[in-house]
Order: structure tokens, then C-alpha cells, then sequence
């Protein structure tokens, strides 16, 4: 391209102000990257949500139990193809830092209702032949340095007591955002603690919630109306939703994430708008007459609006391109946190989108500066001195 | 020849009939130029003197297409200009006219090269073709050894001359210097004019200048003398150029 030189030699004759501009715009860039990771880890549960999977809690809350019982009622009801069941089980493994999500599953229906995960079929023999099995998501096995056939003390706090678990299996999933940061474990084996070393009746022939799986998703309001009606005016009355929803209302336990994230991103692009504005105005303002001599020599309005437009985009790009591969490369470490973010990258849309968002503020900012050099009169210009 | 009672003929190379100007400041109207003529053929050199405010550079910048009259016509190589949309006017000054300012106006950021290059970057020649044409340009105005310097490193007459080349590079029609001398020590603005004279001698170049400096006038074919907006006068030379230095 022929005007190449004339674009970036304007654009770094004050290198001390463009290079700052430019900075500007990575920073903005390289906050915008990281807190659509940050957000992108608590929305990761949503994202990765299906729609043909109901969740049934306790109304009251989900740290609630219900009935064991419910469930072969609700697989009666038309439409639902399978259903398995959860508990919480909240132990601490070492220290309570070391947080991850450890569950008693149904190992029968487990697996079938929740294809994405995968495990080798010689650790799921291994598992199932084994009481005190577990599963682990190989995201967890690495951040604690687990392998096949490690002996786990975990400390039981819902479920009091020293547990010991065998790591059988280590499961990873389908796609990047599926979580694999948990722990599997067979419920028989919380159920014979209940029988035989919990309290009397406590948590017996309870659950923590049931996931159901329907045949068609447009049938979802149906059924869930139907789960909930059946178990109405009962000691354990049921919230049935859709799993999309149970995960988005879970992630808001930690407080609304994508609106904190929204308006620290935009009270820092609107700062960058003004900025880069503010650069680009006093940039034509000092050149004014060498664009009115460009127009003098046969140079369009068009041309010079060009102009400056392409050095406005051409700000964004290197600026928010840069702030985008710091935030990338900030993130290939993965998960600072040591695990408890089942997602931690960047994504290519949020990539594009950050790209995006600063093409928009190049073009935003460009927008009154291009205009005046645009509706430059030369007789005037040459005169200004 | 060079006439300014509105009677030359059609093959003069510019030719301005009622030329008019006015402006409008606050609620004064100011009447820069009043039903101008005037007359210029091909290779003449004329230069416009009087005082300031006068309208000299008013009716350079209506003879450039950098403004339009408020009446009046300006006619140059058969193309009546003052009837052109912005665009088209743009398009033709491209075509035809080549400035030259006194305060040179070069792009501070660019090399002598590349400023003596913009007007070739309307055209479509290729990158070669424009640097044969930049380099013969310098070479006109002496300057092939300074091509990649920035304005910066260069003399107040060396840019004079970067302007000149890049007035020229294009083989414009016509000549337009607005003081091209004004910024210049004695023995500069002599260089430039010499080297103004060379172009319309030798290369056969029209040129219209505004100027203060007599010594300056003194070397063009003619000068014409502007005050409260009227051609007074033209004083056409009757000895060659090179004798009246």
C-alpha cells in the first residue's frame, strides 16, 4: 500500500504520546482479556449446561436434601429418559484453601446422563470394582500431583469423619469447558456411612439433587411443572430447572459476575475513548496545514479522512493487539487460583470480540478528529500560522 | 503576453474574465477582488506585488482552485474551473497546478524523496515510474544528494527547492508560488529564483507569483500590481530575463 509510510510516520512523528496511547489501549485490552476469563470461569457451568437436563433441588435450598425415594416417581413422568442423583459431600483435602467440588454419584446413571466425561474403560472397571473408588477430573489430579492408585485423605465435614478414597480413574472432558476439577465417588459408599455411622436418620435415604434427563428439551417447562406439582404440599417440596438456570443461579451465589465485569469494561473503554480522542484531535489540530497542503496538491476529503481514520485504526490494532496476547499469554499458565476455576483461558471469540471492541473505540475516536480534517478548508488552513 | 483589460485572446493559457471576491466578517462585507481580467499565455511568468490585504493571494487561491469566486469565470487550458464541484476542483489541481508556499509546507515527517513523491501517489504510476520521476525532479532543483533527507536537514532555501521539485514532479500545467522567496535570506531566495527562471526558460513552465520582494518581481516576465483588489497595471518585460537579473 502506497500511503503505508505517510499513515505510519504521522503516527509516530510524537512517539512519546503514541507510544502512550498505544499503552492505553493494551491495558484496556490486556483488562478487557482477563475479565472475560474471569467471567468466562463463573459462566462456565452455563456455558456448558444442556439443554435436554433438568435439576431438581429441595424448594427451601439446595444445601437441602430431598427423598431417595422421588426418584423412581419422576422417571414415571412421560418424557424423561433417565435420572441420577448427587450429594454435596464438602470435604477438606489437607487444607480448607484446597477447595474442589467432591460428590457421591449414582454410578449407573451417572455416566449416561452426563456423556461429556470421559474415562477410560479400564479405570471405570477399576472404579466400580472398588468401595472406596474414586474419580478425578485430570485438571484436580494434576494441580495436586494425583495418579492411579494414590490413597486421598479427605476430612468429611457434612458427612463428619477421616475419609480415605483410592484414585481409580481420571476422567477429562469432551470439550475445553467442561470442568474437570472434581471429585467422583460411589454414593453406596456414603450410603453405608449413613447406615452405619451417622447419627440416627440423619441424611437417611436422602439425596442432594436429582439431574434429569428428558427426550425432547421443548418439553422441559412441562415436566418440571409436573416434578414440582407431584411433590407439592410434602415435607421436601421440589425446584425443578433447567440446567442452564440452576447453573446460572449458582454462579450468582458469588455475586452477578457479567454485570461487574460489564461495567468495569465499560467505564475503562469510555476512558480509552477519551484518550485516544483526545490524541487523535490534538494530532490533526498540529498538522492542520499539512493536510491542507495534501488537499492543496490534489488530495480528496476523502482521502484525508482516510487518513486519519487509518492512524486512529491502526492505534487500536497494535494497541488492543497487544494488550490481547498479553492477556492470552498471562492465561496460558491456566488457573492462577490452583483449581477452584474449572475454565481459565481466553477464548478465540472474546479474542475477536476484543479485537472488536477496539476497532470500534478507533473508529469512535477518529470519528470528530477525521471529520474536521475531512471539512478542512485549505484557504483558511494555509492561513492559520 | 500578459493583459489585464479583459481583451486577450482564447489561446491565452489562463484566461479571468469579472473575477470577484468577497467576504462576509461578521456583519462587514469585505470586497477583496472587483471584476478582475486578466491574461497569461503559456511559459509567461508573471508576478502579482502590492500590499497587503490587497487580494494577491486571494487570487492565487482562486487561480489554484482553492476557492471559488463569488462571480466571475477562470478559464485555464480551456477548462472553465470556477464551476467545478469540490471534487472535481481537486482533481484538477492535481492535474494542473503545482504550488509552491513560503513557508514551504513540507511534510516534516517525510524525506525530501517522499515529500517530492505525494502528488505522484494520485497518479497511477508505478512505484519505478515514480521514482524516475521524484529523482529527475531533485535533479532539476539540484538536490539528488539531499533525496533522503527530512526537512529538518535540510536549508531554508533547500526546502524551497524540495518544494519546487514536488510543485513540479507532476508536470503541472501552471505554477503557483505565493512568496515563495518571503522565508529566505538574499542569496537563497537569488538560488530560487534562478531556479524559477530555469523552469519557465528551460522547461518551458507558466508561473504566477505573489511576492513582496522587488528583487524578486525583477526577475519575472511581468508584474502586475494589485491594490484594493484591481490590476492596476502591467509592466511586461522588454528585455529577456536574463538581463533583467
Amino acid at each position: 500500500m502506497k500511503y503505508r509510510h505517510l499513515i505510519l510516520r504521522n503516527l509516530f512523528r510524537k512517539k512519546i504520546r503514541t507510544t502512550l496511547t498505544l499503552g492505553s489501549f493494551a491495558v484496556a485490552l490486556f483488562l478487557f482479556g482477563l475479565l472475560a476469563v474471569v467471567r468466562g470461569a463463573f459462566q462456565q457451568g452455563v456455558d456448558v449446561a444442556a439443554a435436554d437436563r433438568l435439576t431438581v433441588i429441595n424448594k427451601v435450598s439446595i444445601i437441602q436434601p430431598i427423598p431417595l425415594s422421588y426418584e423412581d416417581r419422576i422417571r414415571q413422568i412421560r418424557g424423561v429418559s433417565l435420572v441420577t442423583h448427587q450429594n454435596w459431600f464438602g470435604g477438606v483435602y489437607q487444607d480448607p484453601k484446597n477447595f474442589f467440588a467432591q460428590m457421591a454419584i449414582e454410578d449407573d446413571s451417572f455416566f449416561q446422563v452426563y456423556p461429556e466425561f470421559i474415562v477410560p474403560p479400564d479405570q471405570m472397571k477399576s472404579y466400580l470394582a472398588d468401595q472406596e473408588g474414586v474419580i478425578v477430573g485430570q485438571k484436580i489430579a494434576k494441580r495436586f500431583g494425583w495418579k492411579i492408585g494414590d490413597r486421598i485423605p479427605i476430612k468429611g465435614t457434612i458427612f463428619p469423619g477421616e475419609w480415605d478414597f483410592n484414585i481409580r480413574g481420571i476422567y477429562h472432558g469432551k470439550r475445553r469447558q467442561d470442568d474437570e476439577t472434581q471429585l467422583w465417588f460411589h454414593y453406596k459408599n456414603l450410603d453405608q456411612w449413613v447406615q452405619t455411622k451417622a447419627p440416627t436418620g440423619y441424611w437417611k435415604g436422602m439425596i442432594g439433587w436429582y439431574v434429569v434427563k428428558i427426550q425432547n428439551p421443548d418439553d422441559a417447562p412441562r415436566i418440571a411443572k409436573e416434578i414440582d406439582t407431584m411433590f407439592s404440599n410434602s415435607p421436601w417440596e421440589t425446584k425443578t430447572e433447567v440446567e442452564k438456570a440452576f447453573a446460572n443461579n449458582f454462579a450468582k451465589q458469588a455475586g452477578n459476575i457479567g454485570f461487574l465485569v460489564t461495567a468495569i469494561g465499560t467505564v475503562v473503554f469510555f476512558t480509552l475513548l477519551l484518550v485516544t480522542g483526545n490524541t487523535m484531535a490534538t494530532a490533526v489540530r498540529e498538522r492542520t496545514r499539512e493536510l491542507a497542503v495534501l488537499k492543496a496538491v490534489g488530495f480528496s476529503d476523502n482521502f484525508v479522512l482516510f487518513l486519519v481514520f487509518a492512524e486512529s485504526l491502526v492505534l487500536a490494532i497494535i494497541g488492543g493487539g497487544l494488550g490481547l496476547l498479553l492477556a492470552k499469554f498471562m492465561t496460558l499458565g491456566g488457573d492462577p487460583t490452583g483449581g477452584m476455576l474449572g475454565a481459565f483461558y481466553l477464548p478465540t471469540a472474546s479474542l475477536v470480540f476484543g479485537i472488536g471492541l477496539a476497532l470500534l473505540v478507533g473508529i469512535a475516536s477518529g470519528f470528530f478528529p477525521a471529520l474536521s480534517a475531512m471539512r478542512l478548508r485549505v484557504v483558511d488552513a494555509l492561513r492559520r500560522v | 503576453m500578459v493583459r489585464v483589460d479583459g481583451k486577450g485572446n482564447s489561446n491565452s493559457l489562463i484566461q479571468v474574465r469579472g473575477l470577484d471576491k468577497k467576504y462576509r466578517r461578521g456583519s462587514e462585507e469585505i470586497h477583496v477582488l472587483q471584476g478582475l481580467n486578466l491574461d497569461v499565455d503559456k511559459g509567461d511568468f508573471v508576478a502579482f506585488m502590492g500590499p497587503s490585504g490587497s487580494g494577491k493571494t486571494t487570487l492565487l487561491n482562486l487561480l489554484g482552485g482553492l476557492d471559488v469566486p463569488t462571480a466571475g469565470t477562470v478559464t485555464v487550458a480551456g477548462d472553465e474551473i470556477t464551476h467545478l464541484s469540490a471534487g472535481r476542483l481537486t482533481e484538477w489541481r492535481a492535474r494542473h497546478v503545482g504550488f509552491v508556499f513560503q513557508m514551504y509546507n513540507l511534510i516534516p515527517v517525510l524525506t525530501a524523496f517522499q515529500n517530492v513523491e505525494l502528488p505522484l501517489l494520485l497518479t497511477k504510476l508505478s512505484k519505478d515510474q515514480r521514482r524516475k520521476h521524484v529523482e529527475t525532479a531533485l535533479g532539476v532543483v539540484g538536490l539528488s544528494d539531499r533525496m533522503h533527507h527530512f526537512p529538518r536537514q535540510l536549508s531554508g532555501g533547500q526546502e524551497q527547492r524540495v518544494g519546487i521539485a514536488r510543485a513540479i514532479v507532476a508536470d503541472p500545467t501552471f505554477l503557483l508560488c505565493d512568496e515563495p522567496t518571503g522565508d529566505l535570506d538574499r542569496k537563497s531566495a537569488d538560488e530560487v529564483m534562478s531556479l524559477l527562471n530555469t523552469l519557465v526558460d528551460e522547461h518551458g513552465k507558466t508561473v504566477l507569483m505573489v511576492t513582496h520582494d522587488p528583487l524578486a518581481a525583477e526577475r519575472a516576465h511581468a508584474t502586475l500590481h494589485m491594490d484594493k483588489g484591481v490590476l492596476r497595471e502591467a509592466q511586461t518585460a522588454d528585455v529577456p530575463v536574463g538581463a533583467r537579473r
